[in-house]
């Protein structure tokens, strides 16, 4: 028999009048597998790409990417040394000063339509790719993840030709050679938001992607290809920490872009100090999502489930402090307990899979210590009954209620399935609660009344603030943080102009 | 026999008052003859911090004022200097500036005044924008100010150059510690009197005036200023970058010597954006 769950019973809730049962069947009825059976095309070892080609690293060294689904190997990747980032900005640097700063934005603008064109054309076998590589479910790299991919090439190359629109009253100007880290929870997706707009501008690229998700980048090199970039222009080198240092402080670098955590952002920008280099910083957040009384219900329990538990909650701007108006706080948690006892966990390349694998056993460790810390400190669990698979990383959907300001979880970055939910009375004290972190990457708001909504995104000290929605990207729409969440914006004209000088 | 002139006791502009070191320092300034001048006050990393408070608490307040009223208050500010013109031109002159040069610092420091008023209920149109998303959203940009900013000025054109740093930045609400030159603080201090007749609110630019090297790494450091607008050395620059990771400070710094501050080029729209947050808002389209 399905579960009868009663309705809330609130006297306030004439609003919306729907007040019938809801229906919780819970595991009555098993899913049958649904996996996505497109060929991701994996090679068994991948190469850099430096000037166009794929060589293999100086060192002679490869580490294994695995599956964090069932922690077996996918693939070898080559570990680029100093010497092998040193080939990659020298490539750069020459393709730079003899073909692509000299050639019309017309044309420029014709490679990038192209690329995305094919990133279209391959988009399934990507979306496999990056799921096994990364652990997201398939349902979110293939509709997510690579056609926003292929979005933000799409959007860029349209500019390339346009730049002179970029900064009015003063002329634009690439850089030179810009060097970018990017994380490992939008592996494909970040690579296009680094790449999309500086090459747009003029600029050549050297890229590295995080160490546990580097095969889509190179898939896409192989895209590169296909589309006869000019060799040199866009490069990547693949590797750990000690790669991102290199190509961080690669004196040829007129640029650095790094998206990743504040403290890492910290290292990079105490070791560029005095060298002049530009800068672009997305670094973390800890995003308050704040529910007032008024709020549509229903709609707003989907956001915050879509704002933690997007990606399994690896995503910078994730909704992961909840902050709930006192009102509705009970009713509020009660519907989410039963939200996340349908969530399905498991198999990221399922299509029914709503959270996939944690992305390594080092940030499963992360989330079980932070985790832990929510308990010993005093907030209260909840976890759905769920099975997780035997091999693997994962972690179930996790809700902290009874959370206060001081606890852990309330002020790091947990970078995984996990809300903490705090209440608050007054909107002076939403703002308050929301603006009291170090972070300012993003917010949401949910509330029926417009000037409500207006004051509250004046007030949030956030780069991006979504009101009744959360978790919305697009390549026209500038992202990025206040305050230690970093600096600089990518997206729109605006981020476009962070790849550029003025002239 | 001639008349005993009163001196003027030099005195720091701080959230609207007119102080002097909390720790009673002074430096002796000679003028460009040698001659003594006035006792300058010294101030201390205390005296920083008191003005990074003063400004955070007038910071909300002038954020809050519409755009034409910014724009009317730094307009104030050009009157309170041209009307005042002889006595900075006097001063400038007393410290070495040649006659006509220190006619044209002046003079354009007005105009530089001037040309920031006129930008404050503009700039928004030119760097916001609503972008065309592909989904049935309504989503556009603005800019905010950054909250306190400080700003240390160079020794070459004392007054413009400082001007220059401090109205692109107050322009747009957000409010300023300045650290005036070394070499040469007394504009600054005449500034100070200026600025507090002209209807901008106290604590909205706060002009310290004392020694770089016991400044500059406080400046670096405090995590209350979000941005450092910077006249300095290499190795001033490397003391502030490293400070300001500690909290992701931004950063902008300006060559001195290569500035040409006469230039139109020293006065710019993307001189107000280098003080702003880019804030992009979300919301459905429906029914």
């Amino acid at each position: 028999m399905p579960t009868l769950v009663s309705a809330r019973k609130k006297a306030a809730s004439g609003r919306n009048g729907r007040s019938g049962p809801e229906l919780i069947f819970g595991d009555l009825w098993p899913y049958d597998p649904a996996p996505e059976t497109a060929d991701p095309k994996l090679k068994p070892r991948y190469e850099l790409f430096i000037n166009g080609e794929f060589v293999a690293p100086k060192g002679g060294k490869y580490f294994d990417s695995i599956n964090p689904a069932n922690e077996q190997k996918l693939a070898k990747i080559a570990l680029a040394g100093a010497a092998d980032v040193d080939a990659a900005y020298r490539a750069a640097r020459r393709a730079y000063e003899t073909v692509w700063s000299r050639m019309p934005g017309r044309e420029r603008s014709k490679y990038l339509f192209r690329i995305a064109r094919l990133l279209q054309d391959r988009a399934r076998e990507f979306a496999v790719a990056e799921t096994m590589d990364g652990g997201k479910p398939i349902k979110e790299s293939r509709d997510f993840d690579v056609p926003m991919a292929a979005a933000h090439f799409f959007y860029h190359a349209g500019w390339a030709d346009k730049l002179e629109y970029v900064a009015p009253g003063r002329g634009v100007a690439p850089l030179g050679v810009v060097g970018q880290v990017i994380p490992w929870n939008f592996p494909l997706l970040m690579l296009a938001w680094k790449i999309a707009p500086a090459l747009a501008m003029g600029n050549c690229v050297v890229l590295k992607p995080a160490e546990t998700t580097s095969i889509t980048a190179l898939k896409f090199a192989e895209i590169l290809q296909d589309a006869e970039l000019p060799p040199g222009v866009v490069n990547f080198v693949t590797g750990a920490g000690e790669t991102g240092a290199a190509v961080m402080g690669h004196p040829l670098a007129a640029k650095v872009a790094f998206t990743g955590s504040t403290e890492v952002g910290k290292i990079i920008m105490r070791s560029l100090a005095g060298t002049g280099k530009k800068m672009t910083m997305e670094l973390g957040g800890k995003a308050a999502n704040i529910v007032f009384d008024d709020a549509p219900i229903n709609q707003a329990v989907e956001g915050i489930v879509n704002g933690i538990f997007f990606n399994q909650g690896h995503v910078c701007c994730a909704g992961s402090r909840l902050l709930v108006h006192e009102p509705v706080a009970g009713e509020i948690l009660a519907k989410l307990k039963n939200r996340l006892k349908v969530l399905r966990v498991g198999d990221p390349l399922d299509k029914n899979t709503d959270i996939g694998a944690i992305n390594s056993r080092e940030q499963l460790a992360k989330i079980h210590e932070l985790v832990d810390s929510g308990v010993k400190e005093g907030a209260a669990l909840f976890q759905p009954p769920c099975r997780l698979p035997a091999k693997g990383f994962y972690f179930p959907p996790t809700l902290f209620s009874e959370v206060t300001m001081s606890h852990r979880i309330a002020s790091e970055e947990i970078f995984g399935p996990v809300l903490s939910i705090l209440t608050f009375r007054t909107v002076d004290e939403a703002i308050e609660k929301a603006n009291n972190t170090a972070y300012g990457l993003s917010a949401g708001v949910w509330t029926d009344k417009g000037s409500r909504i207006l004051k509250m995104s004046t007030e949030l000290k956030a780069g991006v603030v979504w009101a009744n929605t959360y978790n919305k990207f697009d390549p026209a729409s500038p992202f990025g943080g206040y305050k230690e969440s970093g600096f600089g914006r990518e997206g729109g004209r605006q981020g476009l102009l962070d790849y550029a000088k003025l002239i | 026999m001639s008349r005993l002139p009163i001196t003027k006791t030099p005195k720091v502009y701080v959230g609207g008052a007119f102080i002097r070191s909390e720790s009673s320092r002074v430096f002796p300034l000679p003028d460009a003859r040698g001659d003594f001048f006035a006792n300058i006050p010294q101030c201390t990393r205390k005296d920083l911090r008191n003005a990074v408070e003063a400004a955070a608490k007038a910071g909300p307040g002038w954020a809050k004022r519409t755009a034409y009223n910014r724009g009317q208050i730094l307009y104030r500010l050009g009157e309170m200097l041209e009307a005042r013109a002889a006595e900075m031109t006097a001063a400038l002159i007393r410290f070495g500036a040649p006659k006509a040069r220190a006619a044209r610092e002046v003079g354009l420091t007005v105009d530089r005044l001037i040309y920031y008023a006129g930008w404050a209920d503009k700039y928004e149109q030119v760097l916001g924008s609503v972008n065309p998303v592909a989904a049935p959203y309504f989503n556009f940009t603005v800019t905010e100010p950054m909250g306190v900013v400080g700003v240390i000025a160079p020794d070459t054109l004392p007054l413009l150059g400082l001007v220059s740093m401090v109205a692109p930045a107050i322009v747009s609400g957000n409010t300023v510690v300045a650290l005036a030159s070394e070499r040469h603080p007394y504009p600054a201090i005449l500034l100070g009197e200026m600025l507090a007749t002209s209807d901008l609110p106290g604590g909205v630019v706060n002009l310290l005036t004392g020694f770089r090297k016991e400044l500059v790494p406080t400046f670096a450091t405090h995590t209350h200023l979000r941005a450092i607008s910077a006249a300095v050395t290499a190795s001033e620059r490397k003391t502030i970058e490293l400070g300001a990771a500690e909290s992701v400070k931004r950063t902008h710094f300006v060559d001195a010597e290569k500035t040409d501050w006469f230039g139109d080029r020293a006065q710019s729209l993307y001189e107000i954006r280098d003080f702003l947050e880019l804030k992009t808002t979300w919301h459905p389209v429906g029914a």
